[in-house]
């Protein structure tokens, strides 16, 4: 089993026609996903060639969804555009969509979050600013690269995109489940407690590993989080030990404030939540395949 | 990005919110003429305010009571130039001194962890919420506020009845509120942060301070670059920012490179640890080159970090996920080469640690090309622990 995306998953694609969305819909479908279509409004009635494979280009999603039977939507739009296709994909109740655009304003994150919550919170969104979820040997929606690791027992968490794909391949030889790249922004839909929660209920996953970084206290809920409703083992990792107060590191959300949102804060909070926490992302990798050793 | 007082000022006026009058000097012969052409309006008594983007002004005597126009020129030249707390004073702002009843507190801002917005009010402003929420947790009211919705009459009522502001301030700070949310919507604001807040003898509710954070993230459409403060930003960070690089200066001796936010920040840590070993060694800089590491990013990349006299050594950190490390040994021998072309002959040793997609032919590209100054070290926290030995050495 995997988490959120399946091998069944059925993926279409907002912005397929522009170059992420081309470049990235030909990853997947290498990968073995799904992928059945994509919407542009102007190029509806057309394909584009993926990988070798005609995939129809639909107007909307709700088109795309009744004649396709997609249930995940990856998102790809600039920008500019993307509270515009999120609110679509909630309208057409798809399941599950993947913001992988960055550079999102804040202002308009918090917006389709809250129309999702209005319209009873239907689809599950992941992101902004995220590279997505693989289930190794079963999908792959976004960006992360698919090649790098393979199915295992772990389950894997990350605000981060390089830091996941740096612990998918040092851990290739146990493999995962499913890795979901939660995304680095101040307001994200899908948290590290939502996976959490999955990872916990799916009988193959038999170790989490959760990665956080500097800013707001997702990590610090997250801890409380595994103290009262996780049994399975969690290994963690926190970036940003050395950020300065008040800098934006890379990431929208990865700032400290004041005192609040450090990596100190989050570690000693997992750790009191009995979660082993690495100092580097090797020692990381290494708790890990010592805890599956003992398994 | 964090806007001074007087820049949040500017948008409060914009938006209608009450502010005392008030004009920004560089200089104590500016502060003096301001005053000057205020006492001729009837204002015979201003404030100079030191124009610094951290608290604390007042204790560390930035903010001072003037006057007319000689005091205002001693007081202003004692503040222009002082530091507090690492902050230079480049200006002051020359503000009409107002009496003041009693002081509230207002704000608007992200809330993170409830995935919306927030405003919080309180009838006890004039000291840090931060403070107030040791001393006096009851005395303050958080509203949220929906996107979706926003503030109108009856929300900011809503929210100043819940600060338990008193009868006769209420109108006037609802309507402090309603404006308020305006500029934080339309303007793609974090926070928008009035306190004091006050009520004058004589019934105004005025925006006596401000402090306003826009989010860098809607610079697609909003004119943030116009608040930039060139003066007091890092000169390298300004280079950065001019060539599109996610440059963070630091105080170490260890130039970092790599690719992604995670992996960067993960990277000035474990050179930390590496780096305690070697008298304390750490990072000189956050650089996150990105997806993509062309020649060309890779090139600036170096020339920026190369050009911080306290780099000692640089330690190129990269993860090829959907990047291949092939393009990135090609981008380092290229960057090496065109920096060499600029008439910038690298000279201080570069750690590199390739490793995922397509380690081994990017390893190869480095070990062909023979340049004198790479190093390649196989895994992070290896060549984090060398780049911190090489960095000790030509400290």
């Amino acid at each position: 089993m995997a988490i959120f995306l399946t091998a069944d998953s059925k993926i279409l694609i907002q912005g397929i026609t522009g170059g992420e969305g081309r470049k990235h819909g030909a990853r997947m479908l290498r990968a073995g996903a799904q992928v059945v279509g994509g919407t542009n409004p102007k190029k509806a009635g057309t394909s584009v060639e993926l990988n070798g494979v005609d995939v129809p280009v639909f107007a909307t999603v709700k088109e795309t969804m009744a004649a396709t039977g997609a249930d995940v939507s990856v998102i790809f739009v600039p920008a500019q555009g993307t509270k515009a296709a999120v609110i679509e994909a909630i309208d057409a109740e798809i399941p599950l969509a993947i913001v992988i655009t960055e550079g999102i304003a804040v202002h308009d994150t918090a917006e389709f979050w809250a129309y999702a919550i209005e319209k009873g919170n239907k689809t599950r969104i992941v992101g902004p600013n995220c590279p997505g979820l693989a289930s190794p040997g079963k999908s792959n929606a976004g960006i992360i690269p698919a090649d790098i690791t393979t199915s295992g027992p772990i389950g894997l968490v990350s605000k981060s995109g390089t830091l996941t794909y740096q612990m998918m391949y040092e851990l290739r030889d146990i493999g995962f489940t499913t890795c979901v790249g939660i995304g680095g922004d101040p307001i994200i839909g899908t948290t590290h407690i939502d996976a959490l929660a999955a990872f916990e209920a799916d009988p193959e996953t038999k170790a989490i590993v959760m990665i956080g970084e500097i800013g707001g206290d997702a990590e610090e809920r997250a801890a409380a989080f595994i103290e009262q409703h996780v049994t399975k083992p969690v290994v963690g990792y926190v970036a940003g030990f050395m950020a300065p107060e008040g800098k934006t590191m890379g990431h929208a959300g990865a700032i400290i404030s004041g005192s609040a949102g450090t990596a100190q804060a989050k570690k000693e909070a997992l750790e009191k939540a009995g979660v082993r926490v690495g100092k580097t992302p090797s020692e990381t990798a290494a708790l890990v395949r010592d805890l599956i050793k003992s398994l | 990005m964090d806007l001074f007082e007087y820049q949040a000022k500017e948008l409060f006026a914009e938006y209608g919110v009450p502010v005392p009058k008030d004009k920004v000097a560089h200089t104590a012969e500016e502060a003096r003429d301001i005053t000057t052409a205020f006492a001729a309006e009837g204002i015979p008594q201003v404030v100079v305010k030191a124009q610094v983007k951290t608290g604390g002004r007042g204790k560390a005597g930035g903010v001072k009571l003037a006057d007319g126009p000689a005091d205002a020129y001693e007081k202003a030249e004692r503040i222009i130039g002082m530091d507090i707390k690492g902050h230079t004073v480049h200006r002051v702002l020359i503000a009409e001194a107002t009496d003041i009843k009693s002081e509230y507190y207002l704000s608007f801002l992200l809330d993170r962890a409830n995935r919306t917005f927030l405003s919080i009010c309180s009838v006890d402003g004039g000291v840090e919420i931060e403070e107030l929420a040791h001393t006096n947790p009851g005395a303050i009211a958080r509203v949220p506020v929906s996107p979706l919705t926003g503030v109108d009459h009856a929300k900011a009522l809503e929210i100043v009845r819940a600060g338990r502001i008193p009868a006769e301030a209420e109108e006037g700070a609802a309507l402090v509120a309603e404006r308020l949310w305006a500029m934080f919507a339309d303007e793609d604001a974090t926070l928008a942060e009035v306190n004091p807040l006050v009520l004058t003898p004589d019934g105004r509710v005025l925006a006596l301070d401000g402090k306003v954070t826009l989010d860098d993230n809607a610079a697609f459409r909003q004119d943030h670059a116009k608040f930039a403060d060139i003066a007091s930003t890092d000169p390298l960070e300004v280079r950065a920012k001019e060539k599109h690089l996610n440059y963070v200066k630091l105080d170490g001796e260890v130039g970092i490179i790599g690719n992604g936010a995670g992996l960067v920040m993960s990277t000035l840590d474990v050179v930390a640890y590496a780096g305690e070993a070697f008298g304390g060694i750490k990072a000189a800089n956050f650089l996150d080159i990105g997806g993509g590491a062309s020649a060309e990013v890779m090139a600036d990349s170096l020339e920026i970090v190369l050009s911080d006299p306290s780099v000692k050594s640089v330690l190129v950190n990269v993860f090829g996920g959907i990047t291949s490390c092939d393009a990135v040994a090609n981008g380092i021998t290229a960057a090496v080469k065109l920096l060499g072309e600029r008439g910038e002959t690298v000279s201080k040793p570069i750690v590199v640690r390739l490793d995922g997609n397509k380690a081994a032919e990017g390893r190869q590209i480095l070990v062909d090309a023979a340049i004198p100054v790479v190093e390649q070290v196989d895994t992070m926290d290896g060549a984090a622990k060398r780049a911190a030995e090489l960095a000790a050495k030509g400290a």
